[in-house]
């Protein structure tokens, strides 16, 4: 059980850092201005050139195989949920990290993936 | 803001693609996963573990599931918050739970679908929530 909790820490936290920093970075790439193959390559590359992005690539593979050697010890009904957990860390960060405003009710909602992703872990079979 | 204005039903389209390639792939994981133990530390397990997961067709269809979800999830962040992106992805909960139940064969208890149902009403109040609150960095 132990060595379960130290890879749910590692899903939930790696996964959502890395996340943000996908997400810091794709807000300094600017939007997609369309969706023909090679506009798409263009912004996929200079993406790709953001310092911020392989950070976030590395934080999101710890994450990954975590969640795949999980997935060998529990069902995926079960840990697909936990990592819910994430949307905490998920708004928090935002908050800090990327400075997007997190109103109350966007906290309110948070609470309720929170009571949601306690009521999984509750009705595990 | 102009720009997400501007693609408003194609960030629904992106999302909803979302939504399906993400568990989907996760599914696929669990699948393969179902017929590979557990791991320990040691290199030489840890190699033997590789070996197998890379044999698993299941594995390689929920690796490029998630791949193909990941660059739908980079285009929708070039448009919206992280704190709104993040919460509409988790429709996808719904979605595991059928999945699972319905091809994998798993119990999903009550309180389990309760869970999973008070999960995406989380998700519909933080996604009544404005989806950009940031100005792009230039």
């Amino acid at each position: 059980m132990k060595n379960e909790i130290v890879l749910l820490l590692l899903i939930v936290v790696a996964g959502t850092g890395g996340e943000l920093c996908v997400a810091r970075a794709m807000r300094a790439v600017g939007p997609a201005t369309n969706f023909q193959p090679a506009a798409l390559l263009r912004l996929i590359r200079r993406a790709l050139q953001n310092g911020w992005m392989w950070l976030g690539f590395l934080l999101m593979a710890v994450g990954f195989f975590s969640l795949l050697e999980m997935l060998s010890l529990e069902n995926v009904s079960f840990v697909v949920p936990v990592t819910a957990l994430s949307y905490g860390l998920g708004a928090l960060g935002g908050k800090v990290f990327l400075r997007e405003q997190v109103t109350r009710r966007r906290w309110a909602g948070v609470l309720l993936v929170c009571l949601g992703v306690g009521l999984v872990l509750i009705g595990r079979p | 803001m102009k720009t997400f204005a501007s693609f408003p039903s194609k960030i629904y389209l992106l999302l909803v693609l979302m939504v399906i390639l993400g568990p989907l792939g996760n599914v696929l994981l669990g699948k393969g996963m179902k017929h590979i133990e557990a791991t320990s530390w040691n290199p030489a397990d840890v190699l033997h573990f590789l070996a197998r997961l890379s044999a698993s067709g299941s594995i390689w269809l929920g690796i490029v599931c998630l791949m193909a979800f990941f660059a739908v999830y980079m285009l929708v962040l070039s448009w919206a918050d992280y704190s709104y992106v993040q919460p509409a992805s988790a429709m996808a909960y719904a979605m595991v739970a059928l999945l699972a139940h319905f091809v994998l064969g798993e119990v999903v208890t009550p309180m389990r679908w309760m869970g999973v149902l008070i999960i995406c009403l989380g998700v519909l109040v933080v996604g009544q929530t404005p989806p950009r609150t940031t100005e792009y960095k230039e």
